[in-house]
């Protein structure tokens, strides 16, 4: 209410004064995760928006994304975050826009050029209120070096048994580590490992929803039976995979020395700086031939409005500018392998970034299971994820036990699951 | 008697150095490998990350880009500015208050101590809500008198706690004397006390600096401005969520650990030199 | 009733002395801190987001729901266990170390000193990158340098192992501030008058038994201070954890220390939400765990050490 009325007093100041007063800029600051995009924003989309609207000045100021949801957090209850928040996907920014940090946008036009299922990450269960503009979205899958595959003599697998060969032969053949993963991180085995290759296997969208609605269990056999898969990885990981960091494994792969990489699309842009051998991807193998094909597709990240900003007018026309086909390109094409959420035809210059959405023809989207309500109580589906698909991979807790945690974790407080 | 004592003294003295010397390498090892790696290209740092920079792998793509990328030079300043004058507080705050607590017997003397060192069993972190709701309230959000009063608020209680401890063994005669010759109890304590305990105040000071110089979380928070950006803040801009850029992370820290080394050394001769003068005394 | 005794003059030193000191912390520290302590007495509300007193709902749910009270005490216990490997190698060798420095004549003094003081100065980020480098199983540091003194086969993905990750994260936390006790106890045997020590020599105690049967008495309440601040430096401990294992201190949780457990409850992780409430919590418990140790140290152990006058 407050900010409403502040809102309208500026835009009522703002007309009233046509004269030289309106030549004072408005500087709007954007919070976000993404050290990694500083130089993509300074150099092709800041411009890019200056040019097309004078008098409003854009700051990109990220911070080291495992500070982000803490800094943020201190900076709205203290009133001093920026006016633009980069949103994280699903219950991470519903609450806080149930906390009235984030200003409703239903009325924004450029949300029109958004599919219902682009904006869900960022709109409340009911379906009421919608308040982030969707800007990408991430593809699993895996990325390959295809001289290796050469040299070794094997052919992309689309079967899980044909997938399993290529890692033994590649495992006999000695010359590469079959797969570069790591379980030091964690997410590693639940983000590239579990729910990379599980939407096969609980059938996507069906499965995911089945879940929330309580009518399937995490320990059903189409959900124990991906973490089997994966703890049939572990002989083809790299030696001392268990303190194998994040970081650790792009650079096994990228230095050459490993051939297959479980990936997001997130990974093209770096590879393609750091590898010196030729790239190819390929969707998750199918559990058996013939079987239909589900990937995981998953809404990431989004941009919204802080509701105390004093400049949400500004702010308001850099949101609009974020549904026209420009930023769409722009985005899409500086940072291939985040693809845009938006309803425009976008061509893509990258054939690797081609590959990945090209999947989208033949195979059914799907979000991470955890993402959507299943991680809103204590404890937390997602993070007791990162911990037992590491277990499982590392060999110390059966697929079965693992999956049993967490249904216990999810039946403790998620009243659809409970007995 | 005197050749074997003489060749027993030779012998210890060789051991003593054999075993610091193996501390030594254990405690520079690591830091070596941050300096040499700083020289590499990214992919030699995990090629061979033994390996010293040679001709082919030799880059200071890591400096160039540090001091491309925002203004550190200015970083430097903000760090250096900020630990010094919180250091400065608390310091003289510190060493006042437990002169207060170690000399004079007055009511709630014992409560007072203990309060003070409350703060030394709850990490000041948890309080950052209230914290940036006071800086904000008094407009000092993002500037640099926001960080020094609350790194001045996080070292008080251990800085008073160990100079207590050691202001209780400064000699009574000292200060009767001071005080029959009719000093003010203020001389007595900026002209007797102080310089005694100026050992213990570099000890304090080398405790201080050290989380103040590395301290991320309150400059993220209180001033992360691009004026009044402290150095450990400005070099994390290299971590990315999926890449992160080592070459810069570690020439920015290879620089970082200069002026804070300066500080110890400047700090530590204090600390010897204080002690001997006492003893000398 | 008469006889008064004489009025002596308020001593305004007094509060000068304390109140810039009481009045910055109690600000700046206290206050805010309070204000976080509070809010474990409350709960929000999910839908509403209103805040609702609930006593000791929090508390309750801390030491009875199996979901908290395992994982708390999973990291009370490995903190325990991080503090008791800082005893027993940090201290003794910051000890051996500053012993071996005051050694009269031993060139090459400072030059030591400085070195095993250098990484207490290095940020966590470093620390944290540095011995994962060379720890990691993939870049071979550790691996080619134990099979070079034949120990090769004993080599494992230390961080990685639930047995071996917790030990070796001390013992990195060991290297990084073994400086400390090493400087506070160098400082402390330097202050020992040469009187003592002359004395000791004329009745025939030198070397060893002189060091612990004179100096290390003489010593005792440095290392007293010094295990305190070890015991409050270890249960606040975090930052190595995060930087090294994550906010999940894998794996499966063995590296859990109790700082972490907070700050992942309090700030949450990824779509972990962040819950003040059950963070307060648990910082409150956090605050009288280590509120216990000191009492025991001020009313148990400072007493009975003796204090000497310089």
């Amino acid at each position: 209410m407050k900010t409403a009325l502040r809102g309208a007093l500026l835009a009522a100041t703002v007309l009233a004064a046509c004269g030289p007063a309106v030549a004072e800029d408005v500087t709007l600051t954007i919070e976000s995760w993404r050290n990694d995009d500083l130089s993509i924003w300074q150099e092709t989309i800041i411009p890019a928006f200056e040019a097309k609207h004078p008098g409003i000045k854009l700051v990109f100021a990220p911070v080291a994304p495992t500070q982000y949801n803490a800094a943020l957090n201190a900076k709205l209850e203290g009133g001093t975050a920026g006016d633009l928040i980069t949103c994280r996907p699903f219950d991470g920014s519903l609450d806080l826009y149930a906390k009235g940090y984030l200003a409703k946008l239903n009325d924004l036009p450029a949300l029109e050029n958004f599919s219902e299922v682009a904006r869900s990450a960022w709109t409340t269960d009911d379906g009421s209120a919608t308040f982030c503009v969707p800007m990408a979205a991430v593809i699993h899958g895996f990325i390959y070096n295809k001289d290796a595959f050469a040299e070794v003599g094997v052919e992309v697998p689309t079967t899980q048994a044909e997938f399993m060969d290529v890692l033994a032969k590649l495992k006999d053949e000695g010359s590469y580590v079959p797969m570069a993963m790591g379980t030091l991180d964690q997410w590693e085995a639940a983000t590239m490992a579990y729910q990379n290759i599980g939407p096969m296997y609980w059938k996507g969208e069906e499965g995911r929803k089945a879940l929330i609605a309580g009518t399937a269990k995490m320990t059903d056999p189409e959900w124990v039976k991906p973490l089997e898969v994966i703890a049939g990885w572990k002989p083809y990981l790299g030696d001392g995979f268990e303190a194998q960091a994040y970081a650790d494994s792009q650079n096994l792969f990228t230095l050459g020395r490993a051939a297959i990489f479980p990936a997001g699309s997130w990974e093209i842009s770096g590879f393609k700086r750091d590898a010196d051998f030729e790239l190819g991807a390929f969707p998750p193998p199918l559990p058996a031939a013939g079987d239909k094909c589900y990937i995981s597709d998953h809404n990431d990240i989004a941009i919204g409005l802080n509701a105390a900003s004093p400049n949400a007018d500004a702010a308001r026309t850099f949101l609009e500018w974020m549904g026209t086909k420009e930023f769409a390109e722009l985005y899409s094409n500086s940072l291939p392998g985040f693809f845009s959420l938006s309803s425009h035809e976008i061509t893509l210059d990258d054939p690797l970034a081609n590959e990945f959405v090209s999947w989208r023809k033949s195979c059914d989207s799907t979000i991470r299971s955890a993402a959507q309500i299943l991680s809103r109580g204590t404890p937390n589906l997602w993070s007791q994820m990162w911990g037992v698909a590491a277990n499982v991979v590392n060999g110390t807790q059966s697929p079965a036990d693992a999956a049993a945690e967490m249904q216990a974790g999810l039946a403790a407080w998620y009243e659809p699951q409970k007995n | 008697m005197a050749f074997s004592r003489a060749r027993r003294n030779l012998i210890a003295e060789l051991g003593a150095h054999a075993i610091l010397l193996t501390f030594t390498v254990i405690a520079l090892f690591p830091v070596l490998l941050v300096l040499i790696n700083s020289l590499k290209t990214k992919k030699a740092i995990f090629r061979a990350p033994l390996a010293p920079p040679d001709a082919e792998t030799f880059d200071l793509i890591g400096y160039a880009t540090v001091l491309a990328q925002g203004n550190f030079p200015l970083y430097f300043w903000n760090s250096l500015f900020v630990t010094l004058g919180s250091l400065f507080l608390v310091l003289l705050l510190g060493a006042m208050a437990a002169f207060a607590l170690s000399e004079y017997r007055f009511p709630f003397n014992r409560f007072v101590a203990l309060y003070m060192a409350l703060g030394i069993m709850v990490p000041i972190r948890l309080g950052t809500v209230g914290i940036l709701n006071l800086m904000v309230a008094t407009g000092l959000v993002n500037t640099h008198w926001a960080l020094i009063l609350v790194y001045t608020a996080q070292g008080l209680p251990l800085s008073i706690f160990i100079l207590s401890e050691f202001m209780a063994v400064v000699s009574k005669d000292l200060k009767a004397a001071g005080r029959i010759d009719g000093l003010s109890e203020y001389a007595i304590f900026f002209r007797l006390v102080l310089p005694l305990v100026r050992p213990a105040m570099a000890t304090v000071a080398v405790f201080t600096m050290i989380p103040i110089w590395n301290d991320l979380w309150f400059p993220l928070i209180l001033a992360p401005a691009e004026e009044t950006k402290t150095l450990t803040l400005g070099a994390q801009v290299f971590v990315g969520q999926f890449v992160s850029n080592w070459n810069a992370i570690l020439a920015a820290m290879a620089l970082a650990i200069v002026p804070v080394l300066i500080l110890y050394l400047i700090f530590s001769r204090q600390l010897i030199r204080g002690i001997t003068a006492g003893a000398v005394k | 009733m008469g006889g008064k005794p004489q009025k002596k003059p308020f001593p305004w030193h007094i509060p000068v002395f304390l109140a810039p000191a009481v009045l910055i912390y109690t600000l700046v520290m206290i206050l805010p801190l309070a204000e976080t302590l509070r809010l474990s007495f409350f709960q929000r509300d999910p839908v509403s987001q209103a805040s609702f007193y609930v006593g000791f709902a929090n508390y309750a749910r801390l030491f009875f729901d199996p979901f908290w009270v395992g994982p708390f005490f999973n990291a009370l216990g490995n903190n325990l266990y991080f503090f008791v490997i800082h005893m027993l190698v940090q201290n003794p060798i910051g000890i051996l170390i500053a012993a071996l420095l005051s050694m009269t004549h031993l060139p090459g003094k400072k030059f030591y000193r400085t070195a095993i003081f250098l990484p207490t100065l290095l940020s966590f980020v470093v620390v944290g990158f540095v011995w994962k480098l060379m720890l990691s199983p993939l870049w071979g540091v550790s691996k080619d340098m134990m099979s070079s003194v034949g120990l090769g086969h004993l080599f494992m993905p230390f961080l990685g192992k639930e047995e071996t990750a917790l030990t070796t994260l001390s013992l990195i936390s060991v290297w990084q501030f073994v400086g400390i006790p090493m400087m506070l106890i160098y400082a402390a045997l330097l202050s020992i008058p040469d009187e003592v020590i002359e004395a000791a020599e004329c009745d025939g105690v030198t070397g060893l038994s002189q060091f612990f049967k004179i100096k290390l008495p003489l010593i005792l309440p440095t290392v007293g201070i010094i295990s305190i601040l070890t015991f409050v430096g270890n249960f606040n401990a975090f930052d190595l954890i995060y930087t090294t294992q994550g906010p999940l201190a894998g794996p499966n949780f063995s590296t859990d220390l109790l700082g972490t457990i907070l700050y992942r409850t309090f700030y949450g992780q990824q779509t972990q939400p962040g819950d003040p409430n059950m963070g307060a919590a648990i910082a409150t418990v956090m605050f009288f765990i280590i509120l216990a140790g000191v009492a025991v140290y001020l009313f148990v152990i400072q007493r009975k050490l003796t204090r000497y006058e310089m």
